[in-house]
């Protein structure tokens, strides 16, 4: 068995490849190449992700002390819509799909390219009119609703840029919509001869199950935010009941597509985690057609859950019931996953790479994101801890506790593939493991304080609470260094790493079967691939392991 | 020291219930937490490279055990759902003849009014041991009603009465909380719940500064100044219904439907009397919108509660 160091010492970088394929800037900007566009989504959302960094960075300096001395509160409500509506909507909802996902789709099931280039390069686009929309409520003085939208405030009372925060999500719904139609269509029609439904990488599914939630999920928040810009507009009363309107219905229509949301934000995320263990410990997946099929059934039943977020809003009683026995059962399928990833393990033959030691980070944090989601979804539990920093926490340890770990995982592990370039090792296991100390540093006391009842979105609280917050403050700070870590370490990597060679991991999977990174049209094109094997066909080489 | 970094304080007949469903079921999360860490952390270090464990027939699919892992959580899903359901129709389940507060919320404070007309903002007083209800209204964006001692919170809205009980257990003084975001000084529309003893509560109520010289409670006056008398007081030449004694009866709408008067109702017919008519009536009632706010609104309602009071005394 060649080890990772044999590998890359013969490797050399590949002369004609999609990088070195042509250098125009043009050439980049009208690329239809979904690597390419892969690469521009990468430089864009990383932007993002710092610019809601900083803002989150504003956020925990605020809450060092209990009174609102840094920030007036205004500003500071301002500072936490923009968190989130950045965050959500221009960072974790295309992170892995629009940039790993791009990327490796067609490379996964051997084709060229995605179904439509074309129409790949107009959803960036949408993307970035969107980013735009978001810059210019930025520079018009922010919004200050919440990422959430809630009428009648954001419709009648919000004297901010209501306008063009809905019109940012607005156009990054339809770039995302976009993405979902063009994967669901390239994996229904392109996938290599002997490339069967059941061959694909756990990836693909992932990405399927996300793309079905995207095509159905994103339009009903897209026509929300109209209905919300038309009564905000010219006062048509659809929300607000002095007008005669209905508040709640606004939460509906916004938790219809946000609750499933969640899922297109923390299903991709999954589907690295299957590549990346299994590569790792040199193992087939366990129960491989449970965790294909456990993907869909979160997808198909994360779309009747929503009414978990109105326990308290005065939906009725009933409805309540239904909504939080649908949800109790919607965690089931996630812990399915977690079950066989650990069985993954058995008999494996385990190295903790990078990408592997933030895989092991996404499982302890993922856990503590599903588990106490369990608590939000407890209907007796709820009443006390909706809206305080309990949720808060909560949908930190799954969104960054998880998606934003895989994330980065991915990126770790593909990252030769995509640059031709090795990342310094240390480096990168030394972020790893300072994103998972700082992360739990910052969000562990979040419970705790929201237990103790500290509402969120407050911009002045109680003296009690201080001791709490700066423990949080300061694991944000830490977790800002394992972000920045990465920030510098990669792109070093672009000038100074060494050549990765093909499958610097040994991995399986079509990616790895071509150079790094690939050519323009990805394979050979004399010679496309052919599929004959399972995915993860991994076998442990028993000469290597020394005595039993 | 440590308690108050762990619990919350519990000042309620739901709160120890709530907290021992929330400790259940961490315990439960916990248990799942580190059989699965333990499990990862095992297999990592039995199985790290270069190790010497048996690796024989690595690639074992294993569909009993896939169901187990399936069965089991989904079971013990059901029974968590179960347990905490029954938890929460505690919290619907407002007690015969809970003491009525009336909330409004509006911009950034909370206004309270209590059954004898006495009004606080952001400060509320009540007895221990008697349940107490809350009915409430927003008058301008979405609020929420926190009292974390209590472990109760419900969303207040424009438009609609929302509903609340709790009932105290402990003599303090509490914090009181909006969790709705609401705008600028959203962190700043909080306030103090405040538990007498009864003969303290008592004399808290009597002891006033703020009630009015008039011998007539706030909400007779509005009921006299809006003119209400004139067409519902039963007499010959009224043109409305007779209201004394009515609230929470049933009443025959011309549309042949029966509804029974609660607040909701009668908030409808002096907003929107046109909504629903009382069979055998003229649509005679002006509509009120503009000239009642929600906090008049709810010292009329008290008011025509409380000429039940007579009637049925009389
Ligand atoms: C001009 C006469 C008039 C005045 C003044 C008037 N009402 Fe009415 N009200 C009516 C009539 C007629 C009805 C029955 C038809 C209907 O349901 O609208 C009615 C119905 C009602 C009802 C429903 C009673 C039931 O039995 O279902 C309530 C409650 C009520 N009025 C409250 C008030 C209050 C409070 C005021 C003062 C703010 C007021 N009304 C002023 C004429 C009047
Ligand atoms: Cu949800
Ligand atoms: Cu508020």
């Amino acid at each position: 068995m060649h080890t990772i160091a044999e590998a890359q010492r013969s490797a050399v970088f590949p002369e004609v490849n999609y990088l070195s394929a042509r250098h125009t800037v043009a050439s980049w900007l009208f690329t239809v190449d979904h690597k390419r566009i892969a690469m521009l989504y990468l430089v864009t959302i990383s932007i993002m992700f710092a610019l809601g960094g900083s803002f989150a960075a504003l956020i925990r300096l605020e809450l060092l002390t209990p009174a609102g001395d840094l920030l007036d509160s205004d500003t500071y409500n301002k500072v936490f819509t923009l968190h989130g509506v950045i965050m959500i909507f221009f960072f974790l909802i295309p992170s892995v799909p629009a940039t790993i996902g791009n990327f490796l789709i067609p490379l996964m099931i051997g084709c060229k390219d995605l179904a439509f280039p074309r129409i790949n390069l107009l959803s960036y686009y949408l993307y970035l009119l969107g980013a735009t929309f978001a810059i210019i409520v930025l520079v018009r003085g922010g919004v200050d609703t919440g990422w959430t939208f809630y009428t009648p405030y954001s419709s009648t009372y919000a004297q901010t840029e209501v306008f063009y925060a809905t019109m940012a999500a607005f156009a990054a719904g339809f770039s995302s919509i976009l993405t979902g139609l063009n994967f669901i269509v390239t994996i229904h029609k392109m996938r290599a001869p002997g490339m069967s439904w059941f061959r694909m990488p756990l990836f693909v599914w992932a990405h399927y199950a996300t793309s079905l939630i995207q095509i159905l999920g994103t339009p009903v928040v897209a026509i929300t935010l109209v209905l919300l810009a038309t009564e905000r507009i010219w006062g048509v009363g659809i929300f607000n009941p002095n007008i005669g309107g209905d508040p709640v219905l606004f939460q509906h229509l916004f938790w219809f597509y946000s609750h499933p949301a969640v899922y297109v934000m923390i299903l991709p995320g999954m589907g690295v985690i299957s590549e990346v263990i299994t590569c790792f410990s040199r193992k087939r997946i366990f129960g491989y057609t449970f965790v294909a099929f456990s993907s869909l059934a979160i997808a198909v039943i994360g779309f009747l859950v929503w009414g978990h977020h109105m326990y308290v809003s005065g939906q009725s009683v009933f409805a309540g019931i239904v909504f939080s026995f649908i949800t109790f059962l919607v965690a089931v399928p996630s812990a399915i996953k977690v079950f066989n990833w650990t069985a993954t393990l058995y008999k494996g033959e385990i190295t903790f790479e990078a990408p592997m030691i933030y895989a092991f980070g996404f499982m302890g944090l993922f856990l503590v994101g599903g588990l106490t989601g369990i608590l939000l979804g407890s209907m007796g539990a709820d009443v006390h801890f909706h809206d305080t920093y309990f949720v808060v926490a909560h949908f930190h340890y799954v969104m960054v506790g998880g998606m934003v770990m895989a994330f980065m995982c991915g990126l770790h592990f593909w990252w030769p593939k995509m640059t031709g370039r090795m990342y310094n090792e240390t480096l990168g296991q030394i972020s790893g493991i300072l994103v998972f100390v700082g992360f739990n540093l910052t969000f562990m006391p979040q419970f705790l304080v929201g237990y103790l009842g500290m509402p969120r979105r407050y911009h002045v609280y109680s003296e009690e609470w201080q001791m709490l917050n700066v423990m949080s403050t300061l694991g944000a700070t830490i977790l800002g260094l394992g972000y920045i870590l990465p920030a510098i370490y990669f792109p070093w990597s672009l000038f100074k790493g060494a050549p990765a060679g093909d499958n610097p991991w040994d991995a399986k999977g079509l990616e790895w079967e071509t150079t790094s990174p690939p050519p323009t049209f990805n394979f050979d094109e004399e010679n496309m691939p052919v599929v004959t094997e399972e995915a993860y066909a991994y076998v442990i080489e028993r000469n290597t392991l020394g005595a039993r | 020291m440590f308690e108050n970094y762990l619990m919350p304080e519990s000042a309620s007949t739901i709160a120890p219930r709530v907290d021992a469903l929330i400790w259940v079921l961490t315990g439960m999360s916990a248990f799942f937490f580190f059989a699965v860490v333990a499990a990862l952390a095992f297999l990592a270090i039995k199985y790290r490279k270069g190790s010497d464990a048996n690796r024989d027939l690595a690639h074992p699919d294993n569909d009993a055990l896939e169901i187990t892992w399936t069965v089991l959580p989904t079971i013990l899903a059901v029974v968590m759902f179960v347990v905490s359901t029954a938890i929460f129709l505690q919290y619907r389940q407002i007690p015969e003849g809970a003491s009525e507060i009336y909330v409004t919320g509006k911009q950034w404070m909370w206004k309270l009014q209590h059954p004898s007309g006495k009004r606080e903002i952001n400060s509320l007083h009540v007895p221990v041991g008697v349940p107490i209800k809350l009915t409430m209204t927003s008058e301008d964006v979405l609020h929420s009603f926190f009292v974390p001692a209590f472990r109760v919170k419900q969303d207040v809205l424009p438009g609609r009465y929302t509903t609340l009980w709790f009932e105290a257990t402990k003599p303090g003084t509490y914090h009181l909380f909006c969790t709705e975001y609401c705008g600028t000084d959203h962190s700043r529309m909080i306030g103090s719940v405040t538990v007498l003893e009864q003969a303290d509560y008592q004399r808290w109520l009597e002891s006033d500064d703020s009630v009015m010289a008039s011998n007539l409670t706030p909400g007779e006056a509005l009921y006299a100044k809006h003119g209400c008398v004139t067409c519902h007081d039963g007499g010959d030449a009224a043109r409305g219904p007779m209201l004394a004694g009515k609230y929470g009866t049933e009443e025959t709408l011309n549309s042949g439907e029966t509804i029974i008067i609660d607040d909701e109702y009668i908030r409808e017919s002096i907003y929107n009397p046109q909504a629903k008519l009382v069979a055998g009536y003229a649509p005679l009632m002006p509509v009120f919108k503009n000239l009642i706010n929600e906090e008049e609104l709810f010292l009329l309602i008290e008011h025509i509660k409380s000429m039940e009071d007579t009637e049925a005394s009389n």
